[in-house]
């Protein structure tokens, strides 16, 4: 090998060394030790789970139409305060082909019951008894809202209580 | 007689047996000539005997109390350090058959002697096992990381030998001046064990309640007149002193009391010293240290830490690292206890490297065995003691 | 700047070499003048001192030094060692909004400056992050760049060796024999029976022994990057899972961070150590320190979802019974739940009685489960009780309506509305811990009986894909420090001089008292000139005292 040569080999190799080596230590400060987070434009994992009337519900039976999956838990101060607007739109969005699908945090099938009839609500309220959907979606705070569109796509995660008119911007948004 | 009572028994002979042994280095280094008759001198072969037989009912006493208790005698600071002190005379047995160095024993055991004094003034009573030390781990653990640290130990035995040798004590110097200062921490221990006995022997006891660092309400025991009151405290016995000052929460005020009159012990014993001998406490030690051959010292200081390292890195980071992950959850979880253990470990790296590549030999690698030990001594005594993680079960 | 350093032997050495690769004459004018030459890395010429032209040379050179890694290493402890001042973040009992507050109560202005400067938190901090992948470039570099020259060179070295070479060794002799020739051969001749490795040339001998002990620093670095490499490996979703979880008694709930998987919580218990069992052995300890904990126990059942089930489906196969304690984790496909914390006596089911107010007449009990109340409670005589509100974390009215601020029943609050014969229509009350409230005078009242109560296990959920890594690299670490420590390299050369002489050299990369006594046996076993430790000037002075 002539002698540029093997200069240049040699910085080659020191550079691709370095670089390799700094990529770590960058790596090692932006991750975070963390399981896989459900994120913008997965596809939302597939559940059934039994209403209080006993039905089974899929969410892969509203495959073709949107979906407003809402967790909820009857403790919670901003889910009671979204839950009557959520209804209006439910009623209005539901033959434009935007489901709702509440979940409620495995609380006693009185205590939801009581808050339905309460707020005189008519989408679908399931309960995840053995909180597997919470950590399925990896659910922090409730409430929290995923929008999935008609494919089945997470399009858009909100944490935080929604008012009227950001209800029907989000219902729109995932109307097939 | 109990085995639990056999066993503080063979502690005893075995405590008594190191300071014979003492005597009789002293006399195999005071009595040899030249270098063969060091090395082969009678009162050396005198002392070796003894201090096996002092290892011997030292190991006694550990397996009595182990089949006492049902579990390795390592769970609390009585016994660790206990179990320490056999280690470095273990550790000292085996080098002494390598090299044939009586002056090595003269320093050694009376180091052995204080730490076992200092391990006496902690509850000596067998204690049952918490759920957390419930495993065969603890044997493995402890036992390893205290031989590392036994191992390691002897270097800087061998580095302090080489020191009183090496350092010119008759003028004033930094090195002097630290030489002395190592010299008057071990007096410190030795008016820990004073004072501590003595009020041990006068039974004195004060009670107090107190608010800890978590707003609750606890009780505290004093053994010492209480020279520093708790956080909030309120007296129990009345005719006991009144503290000085009330401390903050985060301060142990009992551990601070117990330091205080320590440190006043110490001081003055180190004073007594001082006057009866007219001149440094190091240049009284000097001569004892003046037989030994300096290059032999250096590879004995050397040697031990590259035996004590692999042996150290096994016991105190692998093993531990099993063993948390089994207890813990988390092999890993930088606790003060397991921090220490790395930063010994980082240190005796760097101590390795230094010596490899930089040629720190001579008096620099011994400073730097002197300086290993002092951390190790401080994860054993202040880590426990005043930091206090998920380690402190003394 | 010639790349070539050509010595007198012939042999052509790299730039920056000290001693000559082949024949061993110093080349530098540092070695010739020294008496004892350095031997580390055998005066080999280390590729980083030999260019430094570019920005990537000089970053390369900047780690391949020891003296930079020691400085790392200093760094490394000397912080960690701050970290231990305070305790970190997760040994703190509070919120992360409320951490400044606790380390400003406890510690003052310390404390606060600590928490400000982020050392509460310094093992995961950026800095600190820097500093250990800083150790581990320079761990890689200068290894890379110490270990090839010096395979180089051992692999180079010829058996006989210049006299400059010889003379400049810190173990040396030099005297006349009898017979030069049959020394070498006895040498030979002993050294092999010592297990030594020997190669003669031309009047010279070359014994070498433990050679791979040189090798260890490098074979133990290599498990610590393997180590530091595990770690890394953690940042990687699905390779780490670190959950926790509080489970009640009775409660199913899936496992976090171990989709598919469910756990059931049969029962919780503490034990403690009773004076009965060893009254003789912890007697004492008991007195002094009062109670003693034996045991934290979590019996449990595992399930399994059927297979090809969607999530939320609660048709499970059960996998095993077992009992979580501490140092005894439930294992399964790769995950560890650990037994961690606990909570007692949280309220489960509430036992209360109708009762007419002025007789005290009782209807009869019934029994409210807390996590699964029924809506209506029949009783004797054709009274019942219907459950219309239940507030399980009562926590006052708002919008005159009572709420609850958690669904954990802390402090259960309920509406009832009692049907009895003669009030068929019902009256309503409101019933709390310790208060009732009714809008009217009522004549009957439901009043409390008894409680129950369960406990709550702390679970904390576990997999880690990097622990046989991290083994592995604990391993090879453990080997590669064993092989440097407890092995040594040694070299006697021993060579025909002018005339009848002989020349003794050796060295060895440590334990020097070993190598004497060896190279003392060969001596008088062959008669070689006996040869000086130029180091250990006490022994010499020592015997020129006694001559």
């Amino acid at each position: 090998m002539s002698k540029a040569k093997k200069k240049q080999s040699r910085l080659i190799f020191r550079s691709v060394v370095l670089l390799l080596l700094a990529a770590a230590i960058i790596f090692s400060i932006v991750s975070k030790d963390k399981v896989k987070v459900l994120a913008v434009g997965d596809k939302a994992p597939d559940f059934e789970l039994v209403d209080i009337d006993g039905n089974k519900h899929r969410l892969s039976d509203y495959k073709g139409k949107g979906v407003f999956l809402n967790f909820w838990g009857t403790w919670c101060p901003p889910c009671k305060r979204e839950m009557p607007d959520m209804e209006e739109q439910y009623k209005a969005f539901k033959d434009k082909g935007v489901h709702v699908l509440s979940v409620n945090s495995g609380e006693s099938n009185l205590k939801v019951e009581t808050f339905r009839d309460q707020y005189g609500l008519s989408f679908p309220i399931v309960i995840d008894k053995t909180k597997d959907i919470r950590e399925l979606y990896n659910i922090q705070p409730l409430p929290t809202t995923f929008l999935i569109d008609k494919d089945g796509r997470i399009q858009k995660i909100i944490i935080t209580e929604m008012t009227r008119d950001e209800i029907i911007s989000y219902m729109e948004s995932i109307q097939p | 007689m109990s085995l639990a009572s056999l066993s503080a028994n063979l502690l005893l002979v075995s405590f008594i047996a190191y300071l014979v042994a003492t005597l009789f280095f002293g006399g195999a280094v005071k009595g040899a000539k030249s270098e063969a008759s060091y090395k082969n001198n009678r009162w050396g072969k005198i002392g070796i005997s003894i201090t096996i037989i002092g290892f011997i009912t030292h190991l006694g006493y550990f397996i009595t109390r182990w089949i006492a208790s049902g579990h390795a005698p390592m769970s609390n600071m009585f016994e660790f350090t206990t179990a320490f002190a056999m280690m470095l005379v273990g550790a000292f047995i085996l080098i002494f058959y390598l090299y044939r160095t009586p002056s090595l024993g003269l320093f050694a055991l009376p180091i052995a002697i204080i730490i076992i004094g200092y391990a006496s003034m902690f509850p000596t009573e067998i204690t049952p096992l918490i759920p957390a030390l419930q495993s065969y781990w603890l044997a493995v653990h402890v036992i390893t990381a205290a031989l590392g640290e036994a191992i390691l130990a002897i270097s800087a035995v061998a580095g302090l030998i080489y020191l009183l040798k090496n350092v010119d004590l008759t003028k004033p110097s930094k090195q002097r001046f630290w030489l002395e200062a190592v010299v008057f921490t071990l007096v410190l221990v030795l008016g820990f064990v004073v004072s501590s006995t003595t009020f041990k022997m006068t039974g004195y006891e004060a009670h107090f309640t107190y608010i800890d660092k978590n707003e609750k309400p606890a009780k505290i025991e004093y053994n010492y007149p209480p020279l520093f009151g708790m956080n909030e405290y309120e007296a129990k016995t009345p005719e006991a002193m009144t503290p000085w000052a009330e401390l903050p929460a985060v301060i142990n005020a009992k551990t601070l009391t117990t330091f205080v009159w320590s440190v006043v012990t110490g001081t003055i014993l180190y004073l007594l010293l001082r006057l009866i001998f007219r001149k440094p406490i190091a240049l009284v030690f000097q001569p004892f240290a003046k037989k030994a051959n300096s290059q032999l010292m250096d590879e004995i200081g050397y040697r031990s830490v590259l035996i004590g390292f692999p042996v150290f890195t096994l016991g105190a980071l692998i093993f531990a690292m099993i063993w948390a992950h089994e207890a813990w959850s988390r092999f890993w979880g930088w606790d003060p206890k397991e921090v220490w253990a790395l930063i010994t470990w980082l240190f005796y790296a760097a101590f390795l490297h230094v010596r490899l590549s930089q040629g720190w030999e001579g008096k620099k690698s011994a400073w730097l065995a002197v300086i290993g030990f002092v951390i190790i001594m401080f994860n054993l005594i202040a880590v426990n003691l005043i930091i206090a993680g998920l380690h402190s079960y003394a | 700047m010639s790349k070539i350093v050509k010595c007198q032997c012939g042999h052509d050495n790299p730039f920056g070499i000290v001693l000559c690769e082949r024949c061993g004459r110093p080349m530098t004018e540092e070695a010739k003048n020294s008496d004892v030459v350095d031997m580390r890395y055998e005066g080999s010429a280390r590729r980083s001192q030999t260019y430094k032209r570019s920005i990537i040379d000089k970053i390369w050179n900047f780690f391949s030094s020891v003296k930079i890694g020691v400085s790392i290493i200093v760094a490394v402890l000397a912080t960690s060692a701050i970290g231990t001042l305070f305790p970190q973040k997760f040994y703190v009992p509070v919120r992360e909004e409320d951490m400044l507050d606790y380390y400003e109560r406890l510690y003052g202005f310390i404390g606060t400056l600590y928490y400000k400067l982020g050392f509460y938190d310094m093992y995961n901090s950026w800095w600190f992050k820097i500093l250990i992948g800083m150790l581990g470039t320079s761990i890689i570099i200068a290894s890379v760049d110490r270990v090839i020259p010096l395979y180089k060179s051992l692999k180079k070295q010829r058996t006989k060796r210049h006299t400059s070479f010889m003379k400049r060794q810190r173990v040396y002799g030099l005297g006349p024999s009898e017979n030069p020739d049959l020394a070498l051969t006895n040498a030979a001749e002993k050294l092999k029976e010592m297990k030594y490795n020997v190669k003669t040339e031309d009047g010279a001998i070359l014994a070498e022994k433990g050679r791979f002990s040189r090798w260890g620093p490098y074979v133990n670095h290599t498990g610590l990057i393997i180590f530091l490499f595990g770690i890394l490996l953690r940042g990687i979703p699905g390779f780490y899972v670190d959950e926790t979880m509080w489970i009640r008694e009775g409660e199913l709930r899936s496992i976090p961070g171990a989709p598919e998987f469910y756990l059931k919580s049969k029962d919780f218990s503490i034990e403690y150590y009773t004076k009965e069992e060893a009254d003789e052995v912890f007697g004492a300890a008991l007195d002094r320190v009062g109670t003693i904990v034996k045991n934290y126990q979590t019996d449990v059942t595992l399930y399994k979802k059927k297979e090809n089930l969607l999530p939320g489906s609660t048709d499970m196969d059960l996998v095993k019974d077992y009992s979580i304690i501490v140092n005894k984790p439930l294992k399964f496909e790769g995950y560890s739940i650990f037994q961690m914390d606990y909570r007692l006596n949280e309220l489960k089911s509430m036992t209360m009685q109708l009762v007419e107010k002025k007789t005290g007449k009782s209807f009869g009990e019934f029994t409210i489960d807390l996590d699964d109340p029924k809506g209506v409670y029949e009783l004797n005589d054709g009274a019942q009780v219907n459950l219309i509100g239940y507030y399980a974390d009562y926590a006052g009215v708002e919008n005159g309506e009572p709420v609850s601020k958690s669904p954990i029943p802390n402090n259960p609050a309920f509406i009832f509305d009692m049907k009895t014969p003669d009030k068929p229509k019902g009256e309503k009350s409101f019933v709390a811990i310790r208060q009732t409230l009714e809008t009217e005078e009522n004549v009957y009242a439901v009043k409390f009986v008894s409680a129950d109560t369960r406990d709550i296990s702390g679970l904390t959920i576990r997999k880690d894909k990097t622990l046989y890594i991290l083994l592995l690299g604990g391993l090879i670490f453990m080997i590669g420090v064993c092989q440097g420590s407890f092995w040594n390299h040694r070299r006697i050369w021993v060579q025909k001089g002018e005339g009848e002489e002989l020349l003794v050299a050796a060295h060895t990369n440590k334990n020097w008292f070993t190598l004497k006594k060896e190279l003392d046996e060969v001596k008088d076993f062959a008669k070689l000139p006996s040869y000086e430790d130029r180091r250990d000037n006490e022994s010499i002075e020592q015997e020129e005292g006694e001559k």
